[in-house]
């Protein structure tokens, strides 16, 4: 395809051989556990998947990858047995490797480009990047070195991938970091939203544990909008903002019947189990109630996330989607994790209707059938409703996974910033900053529902821009700037 | 962060007011507004309103009702000690204006924030009535702060045994007197009841709904109520909420979704085993 072929370093490594499996919980097992599906590779194991990179002069993995992690140089220390040197290679860009390793969907972006993967199967990227950020977990890690002080400071509004990634790179440069998070929790969706078993909660708090030992301020329960405005913050003295608040406001079908019990938003539902750790009721305090024959309206990786969860707390498991199964938006192997945990698809179905017993708890609910409509210029098919196709079927919990939206509390407190009123996203420039002087946002907020990843990018080109920006403005009049 | 409690004080049977050190909540609350409250690690995150604050002092004070394993567990923290996370302030302000003639009633716990409330509408230059609702004689409290902070105070049990019986003389007292704007906090029932009156007299009316929450910011929609026919977030969007247009019935419903499971939790945590005479 392209001119200048990769030159192969690695003489053991030539294409067409088979990676190396990951050992799974089998779904037998794990469908009545809470712990992590995938257990990871040992050192055996990563070794030889490390051995299968052909150390490409010009790594394509290397440009798929959203935070531009140095993707065969720290594949080159798993082989040479010095881990400790490939997790700094790979903090270097990244400061959430252990998250990144777990949910990045690696097969449409890093993996995707490995040239392996012409062949045959691809280097397992995230696998290897899981296994260094692993052993860095046991057997500790060092914290890098950081830019003098610049005498500057930012605040950094949310602490999830957006957020965590922006105050890490910003406190490396030298910049005062204070990070708001309005839960009583940090990590943000990796907290309140990847369920226990994709993503351990203990390597959540692990990885803000270094982004804390970097130096930034994490501030738990600070609800921005509410305890302090952004223009009272740029009064407060901090000399930038990034608002990385995610997308928590769940949407709904607009259905009659949507306010009965047993209706739950993905995130209500998420957020009990996640983040409550409901799973645990009556040990842990916040409860769940679900019943036999869960629906979960959705198709997208939070709908897999829902439904798995349903299966792991005893019920029976419909996904209701409304288009067909090549158009499920979720990754192919939560599809495939769910299905092989019992998970049944409903394909190319809505939502009509809710109904509900006398105590007004849901019992069952009307669908239409729907049909895709001929692709228009974009290639991409619509969905609509076939007349008098309606049915019902019989459900004692709904859950709605049909998207999530900003969180206004920001948009609606901070006068003449810019935002779209239909998305309810703040606009900004590919560099995060927003009309407001000083002001940035990313992530989420920024772009609607996206990935983790995605988010960490934003935040590193945000953090970039800031410290640009910063740096501009020339010494501060009050305070002293002993770094430069 | 310390949230530690300065003053715990007893209120009534079960009800108990705690002042809190939160310096930077202090500073912003504004009546109507909210607190989550999680009282020890891994505990539920517990909505209650803000019923008093001290900027110079840097505190925020709250009053809850023993009725769950939560607020039971509330109940034995002592002055001192340190509740595990205290969020707010959360919800949107009431509107405090001079709206002429006020009436304000407060139902059990409830009263506790309607007494913040009716001090400002009466610092606003309003003519305050302040009607106090229990159940019975020795569930009543702070009536004299009520009356410090009105200008006329009435109370009213279920039972009768004190002040007037039931909440209906008020269709009385509307007959009787004009009034220009109407708050009412307290148990859904009797925001319901209290709608219901004053709607024939046109008399706009402002309920502070409490239903069940989680985050309490917006995100997980467990608080959703229906008013004007519109879906909207008690969190968010209230709590407070035009009483003419609330859909009470729904709301009662929603908030006994988990029943069964705050009636486990309770008995799990050794409620049956003492005195019955707070039992709901």
């Amino acid at each position: 395809m392209e001119g200048n072929e990769p030159e192969m370093k690695n003489p053991r490594a030539k294409g067409g051989d088979e990676d190396v499996e990951m050992p799974r919980q089998t779904p037998k097992e794990r469908v009545k556990n809470f712990s992590e599906v995938a257990l990871g590779y040992d050192e055996e194991m990563a070794i030889r998947e490390a051995k299968r990179c052909l150390q490409c002069k010009n790594p394509q993995c290397r440009k798929g990858c959203p935070v531009d992690v140095p993707i065969p140089e720290f594949i080159d220390c798993i082989l040479k047995g010095k881990y400790d040197e490939g997790i700094a290679v790979i903090k270097t860009k990244n400061s959430l490797p252990a998250v990144c390793g777990r949910v990045c969907p690696q097969e449409n972006q890093c993996q995707m480009r490995c040239v392996k993967g012409k062949k045959g199967d691809p280097v397992n990227i995230g696998r290897l990047e899981r296994f260094l950020a692993d052993w860095e977990r046991e057997h500790g890690g060092k914290i890098p070195e950081k830019a003098p002080p610049t005498g500057r400071k930012v605040a950094v509004i949310g602490a999830g991938p957006a957020g965590l990634t922006a105050a890490s790179d910003l406190v490396r440069l030298g910049h005062e970091v204070t990070l708001f998070e309005a839960l009583h929790v940090g990590g943000g969706v990796l907290s309140y939203g990847i369920p226990e078993f994709r993503l351990p909660k203990k390597i959540v708090q692990n990885e803000i544990g270094y982004v804390q030992k970097l130096g930034v301020d994490l501030r738990l329960g600070n609800l921005i909008g509410r305890i302090h405005t952004i223009p009272e913050l740029l009064e407060q003295g901090y000399d930038a903002i990034f608002i990385g608040s995610g997308a928590g406001l769940p949407q709904w079908t607009g259905c009659p019947g949507e306010n009965l019990g047993g209706i739950y938003s993905a995130n209500e539902f998420l957020i009990r189990v996640n983040l409550m750790k409901a799973y645990n009721f009556p040990e842990q305090d916040t409860p769940i109630r679900i019943g036999k024959h869960v629906v979960v309206i959705g198709g997208g990786n939070v709908a897999m996330d829902c439904a798995r969860i349903s299966m792991r707390l005893g019920a029976k498991v419909c996904l209701n989607y409304r288009r067909s199964r090549n158009e499920l938006p979720a990754r192919r192997e939560e599809i495939e994790n769910a299905e092989e945990e019992g998970l049944m698809c409903n394909f190319l179905n809505a939502p009509v209707e809710f109904f509900g017993d006398d105590k007004g708890w849901v019992r069952s609910m009307k669908c239409a059938n729907m049909e895709l409509t001929e692709p228009d210029a974009t290639g991409r098919q619509a969905c609509k409703v076939i007349p008098d196709s309606e049915f019902d079927m019989d459900t004692d919990t709904v859950i709605v996974a049909i998207g999530q939206t900003p969180n206004p509390i920001i948009q609606r407190t901070t006068e003449g910033l810019v935002t779209d009123p239909r998305r309810g996203i703040i606009i900004v420039d590919p560099e995060g900053r927003t009309n407001l002087k000083g002001v940035f946002a990313g992530g989420d907020v920024a772009t609607g529902a996206a990935t983790v990843i995605s988010a960490m990018g934003a935040g590193k080109r945000a953090a970039k821009a800031m410290h640009e920006y910063l740096m501009d403005e020339g010494p501060r009049g009050d305070s002293s700037s002993n770094g430069n | 962060m310390m949230y530690r409690i300065v003053a715990k004080k007893p209120l009534a049977h079960k009800e108990t007011l705690f002042e809190v050190e939160a310096p930077e909540i202090a500073a912003k609350a504004r009546p109507g507004q909210f607190l989550i409250v999680i009282p020890k690690e891994g505990g539920e995150r517990v909505p209650l309103t803000i019923c008093d604050y001290d900027a110079r002092k840097g505190t925020v004070s709250f009053a809850f009702h023993e009725v769950g394993k939560s607020t039971k567990e509330m109940g034995t923290f002592e002055e001192g000690e340190c509740l595990s996370n205290v969020t707010g302030p959360l919800g949107n302000p009431s509107e405090i204006k001079n709206f002429g003639r006020v009436l304000c009633v407060g139902g059990s716990i409830m009263i506790a924030p309607l007494l913040l409330q009716a001090k400002a509408l009466k610092d606003a230059g309003n003519h305050v009535t302040t009607v106090l609702g229990c159940r019975s004689k020795e569930f009543l409290f702070m009536e004299d702060e009520a009356k410090a902070r009105s200008d006329v105070v009435y109370v009213a049990s279920d039972d009768g045994t004190v002040g007037e019986k039931g909440i209906a003389f008020l269709n009385e007292l509307l007959r009787k007197e004009r009034f220009d704007h109407c708050v009412v906090m307290g148990p859904v029932v009797m925001m319901k009841t209290v709608s219901e009156i004053t709607k024939p007299f046109e008399i706009p009316t402002i309920v502070t709904l409490t239903p069940i929450m989680i985050d309490g910011m917006g995100m997980c929609g467990v608080c959703r109520v229906t008013v004007g026919g519109k879906m909207l977030f008690g969190c968010v969007d209230g709590p407070e909420f035009d009483g003419h247009q609330t859909n009470f019935d729904e709301l009662i419903k929603r908030q006994r979704t988990m029943l069964p499971e705050e009636r486990l939790s309770s008995i799990l945590y050794g409620a049956d085993g003492g005195c019955k005479c707070g039992r709901q």
